[in-house]
Parts: structure tokens; C-alpha cells; sequence
């Protein structure tokens, strides 16, 4: 093997320095290799294997049986939509919001940190916890709907069955962009520091107004970061699952109709033990993350070769 | 025209401030009302007084102090290994020279955009063949080591500059002498952060705990906590008091360590 040596390399090459990288590398290797290459490639062979039976671990054939099963089941399509509606509602309006925060914060205001910890409080804390805070306020009497009261909305029934099914979505999609909003926010808050203040001074000099600096100068020199953080926000909430259970204790919503991708995993692995469509839909629900994280690598070299430049 | 900008940004930032400590202010104050205080429409909002007798309940209806024991062991035991297996990681990765580095490196970074949720169906059945289903190894076996954190770490190590590993190493220091005298000392900022995001994920896990733990003595916080608001139907103000519990120990580690966490999310957050 050849081998690309300096002369200091050489002066401390004894054997046990040519072993000693691999001693280092061992214990992170040992998770990596158990927790994560191994079920990455086991996955994928799952998905292949027809009939798989969790106590034999034996299947009947190799095939595109699951993908047929998942594809065809009303359930997955059902998900599908969801996961959809809930992404193309979350990540847009979080984004909007976010980003008139992230620039209002930008601008030296007096009580900023104040502001801020309380902005980004819902990273830290539990979603389950909160999550049954949610459910509690957006109870029939509860506090939402007591402060719709006074703008003459009626009582909604976000959490219960109700003719108009939207309800339960309505309020998943409200309680995900609370959470991730603190997210958001950082991530414009750090790319707006990033961007020169004499792009800002110089148009002020000009007596541009604050309205049209925003528009003209901070929006577009933001543009790579905003669409970033909307690619890094799709593929997270493509993953939504745990929001749905403080606040319909559990269930797909109260009707059971709000199936997201990852609860169909979930209900088809531990409910019907069929690990063959749970690795299916886990590689469908793969495909679109691999697509969106593939867009992200792209914008992200562009712009790092403007910078350089 | 200035003054009247300024006084929308502050409305407008205190209204959606407001907005987003509601469900907190809520679960804090629900956490001491009575069930009537608690269901009353229209809502009161501040109860008759400040007794401690939710948290007692929740802790007497479900074992509230052996789930945030677990959390705590769970939190600190997977902490402590991950970072120590990182550490190590990121100095082989950015100082030491082997055949294969810069290969194996680009493919581990590959793997930081497999979701989590595509790998739960084999460790599942992992964690069945190590015979730790249902054990609180379960919980900690699998978080040992992250691409992640090893990634944050390499980049701080590669900031370092070379002619001090080789000025250390001239003075006779070995290489695991002169990574925890030299190196760890001066990647504290960095390590703090990643320990921080660590415990943090640790603490809220939901999902995974979900699929491999069924005995309730070996529950986390948020597993105990979700089956206890569902099986035992209880009180919404006793459910408030078990969720501040949850919630409160990360919010007051968050107002301590702000910039570490904030600054830890700034710059991992884009990374895939």
C-alpha cells in the first residue's frame, strides 16, 4: 500500500500509532455500525421480504409485495395527505411568521433577551407535556375558544368528531407551527446577523423606510437561508408523530382519520406486526426526505461558491 | 412616523410573545387550581391558592419520582458515553491520519440525513436480540455514539492549529495525553453545547421509549407521563402538575445556558 508520509510523520509512525486511529475510532464505530448502517441496509432488504414473520424471521419470497400492500392501502394514502396538508400548512405560515419576528429581533429593541427565551422556550420542553397543555386550552370551554368567544366565533370543536373534520387538523397544524417556530426563528435570526449592516446604513442614507428595506434589501439577501430553513422544516415536519398523541390521547385523531406517515409505520409494525409495509412506507417516507435533503446539499453549495467569490 | 414603527414592533412582538407562553402559563397556573377552578368557563386564571396538592396526587396516582429518576439516569448515563465516544471520533477524524479518513467520513455524513424513524424497525427488533427489551439499557444502548456531535466536534478540533499538536507532541506528550490536556480543555464552548443538545433530546424522547418500554417502573418522564393522562383518566389541573415536572427542569436549564443552546442550534441546524 503506499502511503503519503511527511517527515514527521515518519519520526512517530511506531506500530502502535498505525493501530492507534482505529482504538479511537472503535466505540463510536461499534453504535454506528449496530444502531444505524445495520438497519439501514436491514431495512431495506425488509421491505423486499414477503411474508415476513417476526417470530421465524423467515419470509416466503423476495419481492415488491409490501410496496404493492402499502401503495394500494387507503391508510397510506390517507397518511400521504395528511403528512402533506400538514407540511404545505406548517412550513409556509411558520416561515412568514418567523421570519417578521427574526427581523423585528434583529433591531436592538430594549428587552430582547426577555423576547427571546420566551420565543424560544418550545424548543426545550417536551411535546407531550406541552402537547397536553394544547389539548386542555383547545377544549370545547377551554381558553381558545373562550378568546374566539370575544371576536364572535362560536365554540369550535378542535379536538372532537365533528362533521367538519378539518377541525382536528386545524389545530394539529397550529400546535406544530408553536413548535416550530423557536427553530425558525433562530435559524433567520443567525442568517439576518450574517448579512452586512451597511447594506442596511447605506439605505437608510438614502432615507429608504423600514418597510422597503425589508422587502428590497433583507428578504432577497435572506433568500438562500429562508428557502434553507424551509427545506430543513419540510423534512422535519414530514416526520410529525408525536404532536398527534397529548392531543387525541393517543389516536390518529378523534375520528381516527388523521393518520400521519410515520403513525402508519408505527400502527403497521405494532398493531398488525407487519414489519414488511412498516419498511416500505419507511423507505417511501425516505424517498421524499432523500429528495428534499439532496435540494438543500444543491442550494447550499451555490451559495457557499458565491461567498467564496 | 419612527415612533409609531417602533410601537408596532413591540405590540407586535409582545402579542405573539403572548401567544407562545400561553399553553406554559397555563400548564403552570392549571398546575394549582382546584378540578373547578380548572374546568370553569369562563376560564379563571389565577387559583385560590398555590397548594401543592396536584403534584402530590400525580406522584401518588402514577410513580412520577421513579419516571424522572429514569429520565435523570437515562439522560445523564447516555450523555456521558456519547460524548466521551465523540470526542474520541472527532480527534481521529481531524488529526490522526489512517487510510479511508476522508471516505468514511463523507459516508458518515451521508448518514446524518436517515431519519430516525426509518432505523426504529430493526433496533426494535435489535434491543428484542440483546435481550434489553424493556430494560432501561434499551434506552441508553442505542444513543452511545452520534454522527451528529462527532460532526460539530471534528469542526471545532479542525480549527485547532497543527503546529501546537506537533510542538505537544515534540515534548514527548502521547496523543490520548495531548487531545484531554490540550484539546478537550479548549473545546469547552463546543462540548457544552453538544452536551446540552444531548440532554435536552434525552430528556423530551417520546417515540423511541414508546416502542421498547412497557413496564411502568421503567418509563421516562414523557412515556410515563402520556400513559398516565390516558389510562388513568385523571384530573386535567393533576395532568398540568405531572406536565410542569416534565417541562420544568430543561426550562430552567435553558435560561442558564441560553446562548450555548441557541448558539448549538444556529449552527447545526442547516447542517443535514
Amino acid at each position: 500500500m503506499k502511503k503519503q508520509s511527511t517527515d514527521r510523520d515518519m519520526i512517530f509512525r511506531g506500530r502502535f500509532e498505525v493501530i492507534e486511529p482505529y482504538l479511537y475510532l472503535l466505540p463510536f464505530m461499534l453504535g454506528v455500525v449496530v444502531f444505524t448502517l445495520y438497519p439501514v441496509i436491514n431495512v431495506v432488504l425488509m421491505s423486499f421480504k414477503q411474508d415476513y414473520s417476526m417470530l421465524t424471521r423467515g419470509f416466503s419470497s423476495w419481492g415488491f409485495g409490501n410496496y404493492q400492500k402499502t401503495l394500494t392501502d387507503a391508510n397510506f394514502w390517507q397518511a400521504i395527505r395528511n403528512t402533506l396538508r400538514y407540511v404545505l400548512l406548517v412550513v409556509p405560515i411558520s416561515l412568514v411568521l418567523a421570519l417578521l419576528i427574526a427581523n423585528f429581533l434583529n433591531q436592538k429593541l430594549k428587552g430582547s433577551a426577555v423576547y427571546q427565551s420566551i420565543f424560544f422556550l418550545p424548543m426545550v420542553t417536551s411535546v407531550t407535556a406541552v402537547g397536553l397543555a394544547w389539548k386542555f386550552m383547545f377544549n370545547n370551554r377551554g381558553v381558545i375558544n373562550y378568546f374566539l368567544s370575544f371576536l364572535g366565533v362560536k365554540a369550535i370543536p378542535w379536538l372532537r368528531s365533528s362533521q367538519m373534520g378539518a377541525y382536528n387538523m386545524t389545530a394539529l397544524v397550529i400546535f406544530g407551527i408553536w413548535n416550530i417556530m423557536p427553530f425558525t426563528i433562530i435559524l433567520l435570526l443567525s442568517g439576518l446577523q450574517n448579512i452586512d449592516p451597511q447594506y442596511r446604513v447605506a439605505a437608510k442614507v438614502d432615507a429608504a423606510s423600514d418597510v422597503r428595506i425589508f422587502f428590497r434589501i433583507t428578504v432577497p439577501l435572506l433568500a438562500p437561508t429562508i428557502f434553507l430553513v424551509g427545506i430543513v422544516n419540510t423534512i422535519s415536519c414530514f416526520k410529525v408523530f408525536s404532536e398527534l398523541y397529548p392531543l387525541f390521547g393517543g389516536n390518529p385523531g378523534a375520528m381516527g382519520n388523521l393518520y400521519t406517515v410515520v403513525y402508519y409505520i408505527r400502527t403497521s409494525m405494532m398493531t398488525y406486526q407487519d414489519y414488511g409495509v412498516a419498511s416500505a412506507a419507511a423507505l417511501i417516507l425516505f424517498g421524499f426526505i432523500a429528495v428534499f435533503t439532496f435540494a438543500q446539499n444543491g442550494i447550499r453549495k451555490i451559495t457557499e461558491r458565491r461567498k467564496v467569490r | 412616523m419612527r415612533h409609531v414603527y417602533r410601537f408596532f414592533i413591540y405590540l407586535f412582538l409582545t402579542v405573539m410573545g403572548l401567544i407562545m407562553f400561553l399553553p406554559f402559563l397555563w400548564m403552570f397556573l392549571s398546575a394549582f387550581k382546584t378540578s373547578a377552578e380548572v374546568t370553569a368557563s369562563p376560564p379563571v386564571w389565577i387559583p385560590s391558592s398555590f397548594s401543592l396538592i396536584n403534584f402530590q396526587l400525580a406522584f401518588e396516582k402514577a410513580p412520577f419520582l421513579r419516571y424522572f429518576i429514569n429520565s435523570v439516569v437515562v439522560m445523564i448515563s447516555s450523555v456521558l458515553v456519547t460524548t466521551v465516544t465523540s470526542i474520541l471520533a472527532a480527534f481521529a477524524f481531524s488529526r490522526l491520519r489512517f487510510p479511508g479518513r476522508q471516505t468514511l467520513f463523507s459516508m458518515l455524513l451521508s448518514m446524518m440525513m436517515i431519519p430516525f424513524e426509518m432505523l426504529i424497525i430493526t433496533n426494535y427488533t435489535t434491543v428484542i436480540d440483546l435481550g434489553i427489551y424493556d430494560t432501561i439499557w434499551a434506552l441508553i444502548l442505542p444513543f452511545t455514539s452520534s454522527i451528529f456531535y462527532t460532526y460539530i466536534l471534528k469542526n471545532f478540533f479542525d480549527t485547532v492549529p497543527e503546529s501546537l499538536y506537533w510542538s505537544a507532541r515534540i515534548d514527548g506528550a502521547s496523543n490520548w495525553h495531548y487531545l484531554w490536556r490540550v484539546m478537550v480543555p479548549m473545546a469547552r464552548p463546543s462540548l457544552t453545547t453538544v452536551i446540552l443538545l444531548n440532554a435536552l433530546a434525552s430528556w423530551n424522547s417520546f417515540m423511541w421509549p414508546m416502542y421498547v418500554i412497557i413496564k411502568d417502573t421503567n418509563r421516562t418522564l414523557p412515556w410515563g407521563l402520556q400513559v398516565f393522562t390516558t389510562e388513568a383518566g385523571s384530573n386535567p389541573e393533576q395532568q398540568m402538575a405531572a406536565s410542569t415536572v416534565v417541562v420544568l427542569p430543561m426550562i430552567i436549564l435553558f435560561l442558564f445556558a441560553r446562548k450555548y443552546i441557541v448558539g448549538g442550534v444556529a449552527r447545526g441546524g442547516l447542517k443535514g
